[in-house]
């Protein structure tokens, strides 16, 4: 087992370098030339040559690069070229206020995702189960935007009992502020809803149909304990390696969800980026997204190592 | 004992009767396949002669008519600048469609050759092609498409081959393990003996038997296609105005959603949902039916 760790250790740390490639290819090489889409089409020469310098872009790519990478690796993300201040404080900022919003979407969908995949399964092949499976599968494509739309006018603009904006405003009690994130938490619930219910379905198929269920069933014991001890124990597991890497789209989506509802969280804070050309801060911000989301994917392999007892007991390769 | 066995039997006859048929009938049995199908219908109708069935020009502005209401003149109301969001609906089925259309195209195509090398080749080939899709998927869609969006300038060309590229690896993926299933066959070590190439093994051998496979992910690519494309487009980042265009009305429009004009807004999210939710409808009944 710990040569399983090691290697996946190893590799997520490969992945990570192109990421950064991506990253940097993306925010650094792609856009021409810096200066100029900061400073516009009407600006002289030779104050885009002098921009282009302070901000280093005028050297060689495997250089900036370098120093870019070893700045991260410092700590250091760089300058925001519209706020003219260094990246990480808004990064960390941003940061907390999505994972509160991230959060409260997990509380409600996770529950919710497993009884409907559960309740599927029982129903195979029957009303419910194709409701649940098509619904699930609908809401998860629709994009957030949408979902968002339809329950701020439902519940914001028709019923008027919720705030359309997610920001509480400065000092706002944890009441107010917990109230103001449940339309948010809403879009971002519809999507994982259906990811979490089909991978619950096909785990319960899967555990369902297995030899042990099947003893189980013909040794005499009543369906609920069967259900209850054999299927659910087994098929819960790949569940728990869903819901952890759907953290990291969870994070992606937040981009649409804090855009409509201007929440001031780490997607909302990468779209300002790039609507102003803030390119270091878009770069922070679209890598501090893939290392959540890799930390979550490296998390749910750790931990779905250590709950399957047939790779923990070494037979892990 | 006799009974146990009649039951069995029975199902088997049934199954190899309906094997016989071919798959677009059994299709065309489904009803989530026909209400998929006919709803996807309807918005091709919409994206092809558009303009000839809108009531009103989606450009004209009439700003003596801003604002208003659905009513029997304008069923959907008008826009900020008066437009008629009807038109508007109508109309902007196009851009989506077509820009979700090419880049599902070329993502298919593309991963479909790299599923085929990764599989069917392994080694360097399948080690190098395996870290990137990591590094990829490490990234949600609208994101990676967001930033190279931003980082090129927007474009309807820089959209599709953005997010063709980035379907590329995903495919490949898919395509790769179907192919890990058809390298045991007997007919590749046959055809291997024969001294064939690894091109024609590849495109003429085994191609043909994952093309199923490349079918669903085409189908269930387009749903995700036509989600990023509508996201970026809200995000204005994508289909730029005037062009009529459903995520970007949505863009320009939902700020004044807490002043009580939710029509501007609700009737393209809708068309967008729709849309998605019928693709999804198709992809799950040719799903069903390859699984049978």
């Amino acid at each position: 087992m710990a040569t399983y760790i090691l290697k996946r250790l190893g590799l997520a740390l490969i992945t990570l370098w192109l990421l950064s490639l991506i990253v940097f290819f993306a925010t650094q090489v792609l856009p021409g030339d810096p200066g100029r889409a900061i400073l516009g089409n009407l600006a002289s020469p030779s104050a885009v040559r002098a921009l282009d310098h302070q901000l280093g872009v005028d050297r060689p790519l495997i250089e900036q690069y370098w120093t870019w990478v070893t700045g991260l690796l410092h700590g250091d993300m760089g300058t925001s070229t519209q706020f003219r201040a260094p990246v990480e404080p808004y990064i960390q900022a941003a940061l907390v206020n999505s994972l509160k919003l991230a959060a409260l979407a997990f509380v409600i969908v996770v529950p919710l995702g497993i009884v409907g995949g559960v309740v599927a399964a029982l129903n195979y092949g029957r009303a419910p189960d194709r409701i649940i499976s098509v619904a699930g599968l609908s809401a998860t494509t629709v994009p957030e935007f949408v979902s968002g739309i339809v329950v701020i006018v439902v519940f914001g603009v028709a019923l008027k009992v919720l705030p359309v904006s997610a920001s509480a405003g400065a000092g706002a009690s944890a009441a107010s502020q917990f109230q103001h994130l449940i339309l948010p938490a809403i879009p971002l619930v519809l999507v994982l809803f259906g990811y979490i219910a089909r991978m619950a379905r096909a785990g319960t198929i899967e555990a369902l149909n297995s030899d042990y269920t099947r003893t189980a069933t013909l040794k005499g014991l009543k369906r609920s304990v069967v259900i209850r001890r054999h299927v659910l124990r087994n098929s819960l597991l790949p569940t728990i390696t869903v819901i952890a890497t759907q953290t990291g789209y969870l994070i992606g989506g937040l981009v649409i969800v804090e855009t409509l509802f201007n929440y001031q969280g780490i997607g909302n804070l990468i779209y300002k980026a790039a609507t102003a050309k803030d390119f270091p801060m878009l770069a922070a911000g679209v890598l501090t997204i893939g290392v959540v989301y890799m930390v979550a994917t490296l998390a749910a392999d750790l931990l779905y190592t250590v709950l399957n007892p047939r790779l923990r007991l070494g037979g892990a390769e | 004992m006799t009974e146990v066995v009649a039951a069995p039997a029975a199902e088997v006859t049934v199954a190899h009767g309906r094997g016989e048929l071919p798959p677009w009938r059994l299709l065309l049995r489904r009803p989530t396949f026909i209400v998929g199908a006919a709803i996807l219908l309807f918005w091709v109708v919409c994206a092809v002669f558009g303009h000839a069935i809108a009531p009103h020009d989606p450009l004209a502005q009439q700003l003596l008519a801003t604002n208003k209401a659905p009513s029997g003149a304008h069923w959907f109301g008008t826009d900020q600048i008066g437009r008629d969001v009807f038109s508007r609906v109508i109309v902007g089925a196009r851009s989506i469609l077509v820009i979700a259309f090419f880049a599902t195209l070329l993502g298919t195509v593309a991963g479909t050759a790299l599923g085929l090398a990764m599989g069917y080749l392994g080694g360097a080939v399948d080690m190098v092609g395996g870290r990137i899709v990591e590094a990829v998927l490490a990234l949600p869609l609208v994101v990676v498409a967001f930033l190279f969006v931003v980082a090129v300038g927007s474009s309807p060309l820089t959209i599709i081959i953005v997010i063709g590229l980035v379907f590329t690896p995903l495919i490949a993926r898919t395509v790769r393990s179907a192919v890990l299933v058809e390298r045991q066959q007997d007919y590749l070590a046959s055809a291997r003996l024969l001294g064939e190439t690894r091109g024609h093994i590849m495109f003429v051998e085994v191609l043909p038997n994952v093309l199923p496979v490349v079918l669903v992910e085409f189908t269930v690519r387009l749903g995700y296609a036509i989600f990023a494309i509508a996201s970026l487009s809200f995000l204005g980042f994508g289909v730029q105005p005037p062009t009529p265009d459903w995520g970007a009305d949505i863009g320009a429009n939902y700020g004044v959603l807490p002043a009580g004009y939710w029509w501007m807004t609700l009737f393209p999210a809708l068309a967008i949902a729709s849309l998605v939710i019928a693709i999804n409808l198709v992809t799950d009944s040719i799903e069903q039916v390859l699984a049978s």
